[in-house]
This record gives C-alpha cells, sequence and structure tokens, in this order.
C-alpha cells in the first residue's frame, strides 16, 4: 500500500521536499483558518459550529464574483471575509443563538438545515458547475526558486497572511478589551452583562469574527481550488479533525495540527496516496488515546 | 408595615422599588417589597439567613425578574430589563458571591468593569482604584482566582466602581471574612459614601452598618416589616430581636 520508493526518491530530492512542503503548507494554512474560527466559538460560545464550511464556500464566491467584476484581488479577499461575517452575524443572532445550551443533535440538526439551504442559494446564484478563479493578475509573476523547487508567489502571500491573521487572532483574544471581555463572559456571562456589557453583540460578533476566518480561508483558497456547491463540506470534516488534535479552544494548537495534516496530505499523495484520508484519522485516534484533550488544549480559550 | 418616620429620604429618591414579587420557580420568594432610597444615602437592608435580601439585590439588578411591581432610578423604569440596561442607568451590583473572573488578572478584571457613569462621567479611573485599593494595585497582576477571600471583594467593589455607578448595590459585602478584613471593608464603604455615591448595604449584622448607613430596613421572609433611620431600628428592641439574629 505505501509506495516506498516513490516516497523515498521524493525525500531525498530536495525540489520535490520544497514542492510537496509549500503545497502542504497552503493546505495547512487554509485549516488552519478555518478550524481557528471553529475552536474560538467553541471555546467562547461552548456550541460547535456545524456549518462553518459554508462560511468558507461563502467567502470563496464572494471573493470569486468580487474579483471577476473588479479584477482586484484584494478586495475580493477583503469582501470573502467581510461577507462571511456578516452572514456569520446575521446566523448567529437569527439561527443559532436560539439552540444554545440545548442538546447536541438539536445544534446539528439546524447547522445541517442551514448547509442545505446554502448550497441551494450558491447553486442558484453562481450555478452547479464548478467555477475557477485562477492565480490573480497580481500574482501571475515567475515562481521563486528554492532549493530546486517551484514556490508559487501566490503561495507565499497566502501563508504569510494566514500567519498575520492567526498572531491577530490569538493577540485579539488575550490582549484586547473585547477578548477579555469574550472569555469573561465565556465563564459567566451574567456577571458581565451586571457590569453593563451587552453580552449578546459580543457573542455575535465573536461568531462572525469566526466566520470571518473561515470566509478569508475561502477567498484564499479561490484561486487555487475549484468552486462547488458543497465545498464547505471537506473543508469542515478536516478542519474538526484539526481541531480535535490541536485541542479545542487552542489557536496555537489548531496551528500545529493544521501544519501536521498539511504535511501528512501532501507527503502522504506521494507515498500512499490511497490513505491520505485514513493517516488523517489515524493520527486522530493516536491522539485522541495518549492526549484526549488535544496537542495544546485545556478544554476552553485562555 | 411598622414604620418608622423615614421623612429623611422622602426628599430625594433616587431609587424606588414599589411592591415587586419575585418567584424561584414556584416559589414566591418576595412579596410586595418596597424601598426608597434617599440620592447620596445609604440604605442598610437588614434581615436574617434566606430573608430575601440577595433577592431583592437580584431584582434590582435585573437577575432575577420581578413578576410585579416596579423598579425606578430617576424616574426611569427598570423592573423586568435586562442586567447590562440595569447597569448603564447607573446601578452597580456587587453580589454576595463575588464572582471575580478567576482566569483574568486583577487589573483584566477592573478594565472589564470600565464604563462612563450615565452622566458621562469618569470618576474611576484605574490610577484612582488603585489609590483608593493601594492592595489591588500591589496585585494587578495577579490571578483573580489566587487571591484570598477579602482580596477578591475589594476587587469585585472597585470593578463596580469602575462603571461610575450612582447606586451601589453591595450585597454583604463582610460575609465570611475575618474580623480585621470586616473593619477595612466597613472603612472603605465610608470612604465610599463621602464620594457621594447612594448605597444600598444588604446585612445580616447590624452593627457592621451601624456607623454606616443613616437609613435602615428589615425584610424578613420576603416581606418588608420595618423602615426607619438605623438609629431608630437599633433604639426599637422588640423589632431588632424580632427580625435579626442579635
Ligand atoms: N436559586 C434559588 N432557587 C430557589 N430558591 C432560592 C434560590 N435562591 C434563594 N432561594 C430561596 O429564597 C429565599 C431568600 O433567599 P436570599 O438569598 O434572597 O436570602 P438572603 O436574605 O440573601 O440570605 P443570606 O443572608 O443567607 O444571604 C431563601 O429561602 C432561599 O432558600
Ligand atoms: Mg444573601
Amino acid at each position: 500500500m505505501i509506495d516506498f520508493d516513490a516516497l523515498a526518491a521524493c525525500l531525498s530530492t530536495s525540489a520535490c521536499l520544497v514542492n510537496q512542503a509549500t503545497s502542504g503548507l497552503i493546505i495547512g494554512m487554509l485549516l488552519f483558518l478555518v478550524a481557528s474560527g471553529v475552536t474560538l466559538i467553541f471555546g467562547v460560545l461552548h456550541v460547535i459550529n456545524f456549518a462553518h464550511g459554508s462560511f468558507y464556500m461563502i467567502g470563496a464566491y464572494f471573493a470569486y464574483t468580487t474579483y471577476v467584476l473588479t479584477g482586484n484581488y484584494f478586495l475580493a479577499a477583503l469582501v470573502g471575509a467581510v461577507g462571511a461575517g456578516i452572514c456569520g452575524i446575521l446566523f448567529e443572532r437569527l439561527i443559532i443563538s436560539r439552540v444554545y445550551g440545548q442538546n447536541l443533535l438539536m445544534q446539528l440538526l439546524v447547522c445541517y438545515a442551514f448547509i442545505l439551504i446554502v448550497d441551494d442559494l450558491v447553486k442558484i446564484i453562481w450555478g452547479a458547475e464548478y467555477l475557477a478563479m485562477g492565480i490573480p493578475a497580481e500574482f501571475r509573476l515567475p515562481p521563486l526558486r528554492f532549493a530546486g523547487g517551484f514556490v508559487p508567489p501566490f503561495y507565499l502571500f497566502l501563508v504569510g497572511i494566514a500567519v498575520f491573521i492567526g498572531v491577530g487572532s490569538v493577540l485579539l483574544v488575550t490582549k484586547t478589551r473585547f477578548g477579555k471581555i469574550v472569555r469573561a463572559a465565556a465563564l459567566n456571562a451574567p456577571m458581565v452583562s451586571a457590569l453593563g456589557i451587552r453580552v449578546n453583540v459580543y457573542f455575535a460578533l465573536l461568531f462572525g469574527f469566526g466566520c470571518a476566518l473561515a470566509g478569508v480561508a475561502g477567498a484564499l483558497a479561490a484561486p487555487v481550488r475549484s468552486l462547488t456547491p458543497g465545498m464547505g463540506l471537506g473543508i469542515l470534516v478536516e478542519s474538526f479533525i484539526v481541531t480535535v488534535i490541536g485541542g479545542m479552544g487552542s489557536i496555537p494548537g489548531a496551528f500545529l495540527a493544521a501544519i501536521i495534516l498539511g504535511l501528512t496530505r501532501s507527503i502522504g499523495s506521494v507515498g500512499f496516496p490511497l490513505f491520505v484520508d485514513g493517516a488523517m484519522f489515524m493520527i486522530m485516534a493516536l491522539v485522541l488515546i495518549f492526549r484526549p484533550t488535544g496537542l495544546l488544549g485545556q478544554g476552553a480559550v485562555r | 408595615m411598622t414604620g418608622g418616620t423615614n421623612g429623611s429620604t422622602a426628599g430625594d429618591v433616587i431609587l424606588k422599588v414599589e411592591g415587586i414579587d419575585v418567584f424561584y420557580g414556584a416559589s414566591k420568594i418576595l412579596f410586595g417589597v418596597d424601598l426608597e432610597v434617599g440620592r447620596g444615602r445609604t440604605l442598610a437592608l437588614l434581615g436574617r439567613n434566606g430573608a430575601g435580601k440577595s433577592t431583592t439585590m437580584k431584582a434590582i439588578a435585573g437577575i432575577a425578574r420581578p413578576r410585579k411591581g416596579s423598579i425606578t432610578m430617576e424616574g426611569q423604569n427598570l423592573a423586568g430589563e435586562r442586567p447590562d440596561i440595569i447597569a448603564r442607568a447607573g446601578i452597580g451590583y456587587v453580589p454576595e458571591d463575588r464572582q471575580v473572573f478567576t482566569m483574568h488578572s486583577v487589573e483584566d478584571n477592573l478594565l472589564i468593569g470600565m464604563k462612563k457613569g450615565i452622566r458621562g462621567q469618569e470618576d474611576w479611573t484605574l490610577e484612582r482604584v488603585y489609590d483608593t485599593f493601594p492592595i489591588l494595585a500591589r496585585m494587578k497582576d495577579r490571578r483573580a482566582g489566587l487571591m484570598s477571600g477579602g482580596e477578591q471583594q475589594m476587587l469585585t467593589i472597585a470593578r463596580t466602581l469602575m462603571g461610575n455607578p450612582d447606586v451601589l448595590l453591595l450585597d454583604e459585602p463582610s460575609e465570611g471574612l475575618a474580623p480585621i478584613i470586616v473593619q477595612a471593608i466597613g472603612d472603605l464603604i465610608r470612604t465610599l459614601r463621602e464620594t457621594g455615591v447612594t448605597i444600598v448595604l444588604a446585612e445580616q449584622n447590624m452593627h457592621f452598618c451601624l456607623g454606616i448607613s443613616e437609613d435602615a430596613a428589615v425584610i424578613d421572609k420576603g416581606h418588608i416589616v420595618y423602615r426607619d433611620t438605623i438609629a431608630g431600628l437599633r433604639a426599637n428592641e422588640e423589632v431588632t430581636k424580632r427580625y435579626l439574629a442579635i
């Protein structure tokens, strides 16, 4: 099952290694962005947003249309993020906040209904066939050569933005007044409310921020992946694996786990192409056995 | 209602509670509770264990919902409003079980409580709090969950003051604390009074209130049974014997 020759051949040539590592890294970064939203929302609101993949899709399609209309990818990425964030706030206020504290099945059902509705809306608006944005004009530059491998400039941009946003998210949660309030409200909402703070608004904003992270991921994925209704499901499952491996509520954990999974995917596609998904679940199972709280998790955002 | 004169507070009432009923599930806890708090004055709400002091405070703060009656602050009806709206109307609530944010630092607790008062006043700043509570200044980076009970009590009071309230609800601030700390809390409340803030102080211990409050109301089994000045209450042996554990 494992193609040791191919694996050894790739691992021993720096060109192949660089190519696989960069593609693993961009998969990892997309996963990280989606998973950090899942983990933030769970850590604070104690709700698992099963519909998170839909916001990834919304981000991708918003970015696609903005890019088609304006030819400006940076604007497109911004629209993808903000659009997904606004949709997230609406989803939180109108739908998911009504099932806070209710049983998991109810939350799952509500999210699943939302996923189906959004998928159909996308089909109605953008059609059911695959769409491709292609590498944006801003990044149609010759690839950088690095140790014999090729690194497209867009990939560098993608990784840079993801790291930047990841660091920003951690700072937002730990250092800003917004983050402090949200973390306090996660543990004792009535007391925070009694201090004059509209807790619901903070919860909605946090939810929206988490969805905006998925939206950014969608916008960053649009140039390198094809767009299709239902594209949110695959990344949702993988981002859950990342969240579990990294530890629920831990953004650094999500980062670490996303890189591990990204590299497993890209190296695996050379060495054990038929067992890539299996390998990811196997890593998750091992983590759950030996470290049930995840690599860096403590159970909630700290 | 057995009654004292209470004439002193009639002049300028800042907070008025009229006929509130509160239920926990099916059991009725408060029966038509009335209170009047004069501007800049301190009212002691006295009563035994389980008399309904905390429930009254929670009802004013919006944590418990009154099913009947009205709560007016400066003429604005607040009964049934959300706690954050009540807090922004100028009522600061210090709960009996302290409820510091245990995972946050002392300073972060204070920052979460920070807001302008109802007239836009920002009298209480971090600097002033640290001035008034030197112990908090010394511990500002400590995790609040690691502080002693007395320190946490100081912190919850300070955290509420950061919101620049006009009325301060203090629910048994001396409960479970060593005598020397109780003394310090008493001194602190006297200092606060001088700033002009109106205070409602729920207490079991009348003696703690003696040098602190000028008005008193006694609650028993969810009924207000007596209202007077604290001096009048102290002189009334019948009431203190009957309703207070003294
Ligand atoms: N959450 C609750 N559910 C049901 N009953 C409650 C609840 N909280 C308080 N009670 C009851 O309501 C009554 C009044 O309680 P409350 O806490 O207001 O008394 P208190 O005067 O503050 O007493 P203490 O001096 O012990 O703090 C008590 O009989 C108590 O058992
Ligand atoms: Mg009490």
